[in-house]
């Protein structure tokens, strides 16, 4: 928070976000437990159209619950998640996920039994496949790699294709904001690069809004317009993308032992 | 005499490999050429059976058999053709996991099998009555075959009900049978009390079970696994201890007797006036009615094979499946998992239902003991045995395991091996246990357990690299 008010014009503080413009994702105030263990301890962070913000943090800081929680799968108890204006925080996961905002959850989870074709279909299910054909062409150019596998398993993938299966299926629904979680996870280096280069493509050329949540901070904070730091279920640091790579503190504690 | 036949089989496999498709014309043409090879051998051997009586000696001419015979070779030989193209074939492709290339879609050994297969055990099951009625020479001689044809075609419809529900959503259902008792129970109510006909209350039946099984949906919604199975076995436990305690309606454990018979669209089976064979100017035989429910439930499996396959193709299919692979995923794709498991218990649930009703029409008498937890274990086993979510593996699976006790039943030719105190029938379950280890060992996910993709890349739908990006959002 200290640096975000001093050094930053995009100012994190809520009051001065709500005069300036609505974000795309407003989070306020979110709590969420599991049973009686808390795991987010009132999260604020807003992800505004157009942007890339990333989340950063060590294990078990409470990102994916975050990222979860904005799906709804765990309900946030307190505090209110906004998308577009509107409150969703109260509502089934399905429903989320019809309102324009796509997911590629922790672990890829991609269907392995079915074949990279019919991943790609489920992901266009929701809008009842209408633009199969052209976001299917469109999937193939950003990952050559899935067009050469469009009759494999999904399960015979390595796993960099898989992953690039899970995000080219959260594309096939056309979202305005795109949630990633971890898409580095696990992968070479190399195909974090790759990864890395198609989500700047996605948000520069055709404007897409990302939410990327990582482990690898280095990678994800240049990528990234603005992040977010959060330790063990608090939002710590905020600023630009820069301003944290920057950041004394962030730097011992995410970036030592180099790239 | 074979061995020049196998060559030529493998030939011809290596051929077609080279062309890349399956020569049909030529598998033809040989598996006529082993047809008539097999009429050949058969005529001295197979044709005519001796009988002594008295003195004198008669021979009985079995040329019902002799076609039958040569129809298998002939289906068979198609089979193995189709089986060693496609293994050739497939021998002569790179691996996919090497491709770099587009990978088109070629067909696999089940497609090319199946495309064959499929006809083949469809054409038998079709005239299965006829022959039956040819083999043994005669109606009443070929009751039996008929009857256990109608009983594993139950099982086959039990299986490809239980299938949507196991096999393609991934929900564990170990008290299937409830629906089955619920269909069974609803046509003997509902044609006792109200006199309402088999065609009213089939769909009745129908409804009311696929109404049981969201009734089940509801509660388990939110379990999977082992508990899922817990409470399904439960779910099956209570119904019938419900139909045996409930004895103003159900009649306890007596069960209902006197269920009125299927007519055949309106005319009775009956040896009067206005009966079947009456009207259609045939000798009144009560097998008529055997073959009329043989052709019923298997119009009925066929039916549920073909509202599975088509709804595999549809969202709420591809859902199903995408259920079993990944709950969470697919909550994240938009997809409203209580309407996809509820909607998979109701229509699995509706065809153990029609099956019910089915069941109860054919014996005329229902009671809670037809409806204990080893039918639905059988069904069960039906389903992972023929491999989960495959329809041709269920079928296969139930012919052997409901077909397979039938046929130690009359291996008595072990009695002189054994002496004449054995029967087989005793070791069935033996038998049963031996052959799911063995299962468990050579094919742990199923008989068939590769799973076809719903769709298939047509080479027209191909999509060329210098296709330029479109679509944006």
């Amino acid at each position: 928070m200290s640096i975000a008010a001093t050094n930053t014009p995009v100012p994190s503080s809520p009051t001065a976000l709500s005069t300036a413009r609505q974000p795309l994702l407003g989070v306020r105030g979110v709590k969420t437990y599991y049973g009686n263990i808390i795991a987010l301890k009132g999260v604020d962070m807003d992800v505004h159209e157009g942007e890339i913000v990333t989340l950063i943090g060590a294990n078990g800081a409470g990102k994916s619950t975050l990222m979860m929680t904005i799906f709804g799968n765990p309900r946030a108890r307190e505090g209110t998640i906004t998308y577009a204006g509107q409150d969703i925080t109260r509502m089934p996961t399905h429903e989320i996920a019809r309102m324009s905002i796509a997911q590629s959850p922790e672990g890829r989870r991609i269907f392995p039994r079915m074949s990279v074709f019919e991943n790609l279909q489920m992901g266009a299910s929701i809008n009842g496949m209408a633009h199969f054909d052209q976001d299917l062409e469109r999937v193939c150019t950003l990952f050559p790699r899935l067009k050469e596998r469009l009759q494999q398993r999904g399960g015979t993938l390595s796993g960099g294709e898989q992953q690039m299966l899970a995000i080219a299926r959260a594309l096939m629904s056309r979202p305005k904001l795109l949630l990633l979680d971890e898409p580095s996870l696990g992968l070479a280096p190399l195909i974090v690069k790759q990864i890395f280069s198609i989500i700047k493509e996605l948000n520069e050329k055709d404007g897409m809004t990302v939410f990327l949540v990582e482990q690898n901070a280095y990678h994800s904070l240049k990528l990234a317009h603005r992040g977010y730091v959060m330790v063990t279920g608090n939002i710590t640091l905020s600023g630009t993308g820069k301003e944290l790579l920057e950041n004394p503190q962030v730097r011992a504690a995410y970036l030592e032992g180099g790239h | 005499m074979n061995a020049p036949a196998i060559t030529t089989a493998a030939n011809t496999g290596k051929t077609s490999a080279a062309e890349g498709h399956f020569d049909l014309a030529a598998a033809l043409k040989d598996a006529a050429k082993t047809a008539l090879i097999t009429l050949g051998l058969s005529i001295p051997i197979l044709s005519y059976k001796t009988n002594q009586s008295g003195a004198d000696l008669f021979l009985n001419p079995r040329w019902g058999l002799v076609a039958i015979i040569c129809a298998i070779v002939f289906g068979l030989r198609l089979v193995l053709h189709a089986f060693t193209a496609t293994r050739a074939y497939r021998k002569s492709l790179p691996s996919p996991h090497q491709a770099t290339e587009a990978v088109h879609a070629e067909p696999s050994a089940y497609q090319k099998a199946s495309r064959f297969g499929i006809p083949f055990f469809l054409g038998i099951a079709l005239t299965f009555p006829i022959l039956i009625y040819l083999i043994q020479g005669g109606l009443n001689e070929s009751r039996y075959w008929v009857d256990l044809g109608i009983l594993i075609l139950t099982y086959v419809m039990l299986g490809w009900g239980l299938n949507i529900v196991v096999g393609l959503a991934g929900l564990l259902d170990l008290g299937y049978v409830a629906f089955y008792a619920v269909g069974a129970y609803s046509y003997a109510l509902l044609s006792t009390t109200f006199g309402l006909s088999f065609w009213i209350c089939l769909p009745l039946a129908g409804i009311l079970a696929a109404l049981w099984g969201m009734i089940l949906g509801f509660p388990v919604l939110r379990l999977r696994g082992d508990y899922l199975a817990i409470v399904t076995l439960a779910f099956g436990e209570i119904v019938r201890l419900v139909l045996i305690n409930w004895t103003d309606l159900t009649n306890g454990g007596a069960g209902i007797s006197s269920i009125p018979r299927a007519t055949f669209f309106g005319l009775p089976f009956t040896a009067g006036e206005g009966g079947f064979a009456s009207t259609f100017g045939l000798e009144f035989n009560g097998m008529h009615r055997m073959i009329f429910l043989y052709y019923l439930i298997l119009a009925l499996a066929l039916l549920t094979n073909f509202v599975t396959m088509r709804l595999r193709k549809l969202p709420v299919g591809r859902a199903w499946e995408a259920l079993r692979e990944d709950e969470i995923a697919c909550r994240s794709l938009g997809i409203n998992t209580t309407n996809t498991k509820l909607t998979a218990f109701a229509i699995g649930a509706m065809f153990g239902g029609f099956a019910g009703s089915f069941f109860a029409v054919r014996q005329g008498f229902v009671s809670p003991e037809s409806f204990n937890f080893l039918e639905s274990a059988i069904i069960l086993a039906i389903v992972v045995m023929g491999g989960m979510g495959s329809q041709i593996g269920v079928a296969i699976a139930a012919i052997v395991l409901v077909g397979g006790p039938e046929i130690l039943r009359n291996l008595n030719f072990l009695q002189s091996v054994f002496g004449t105190g054995f029967d087989p029938n005793e070791y069935r379950l033996l038998l049963f246990g031996i052959g799911m280890v063995a299962m468990m060992v050579w094919r742990p996910r199923g008989l068939i357990s590769e799973r076809e993709p719903s769709v298939i890349l047509k080479e027209r739908k191909a999509i060329s690299g210098s296709l330029v990006k479109e679509g944006h959002g």
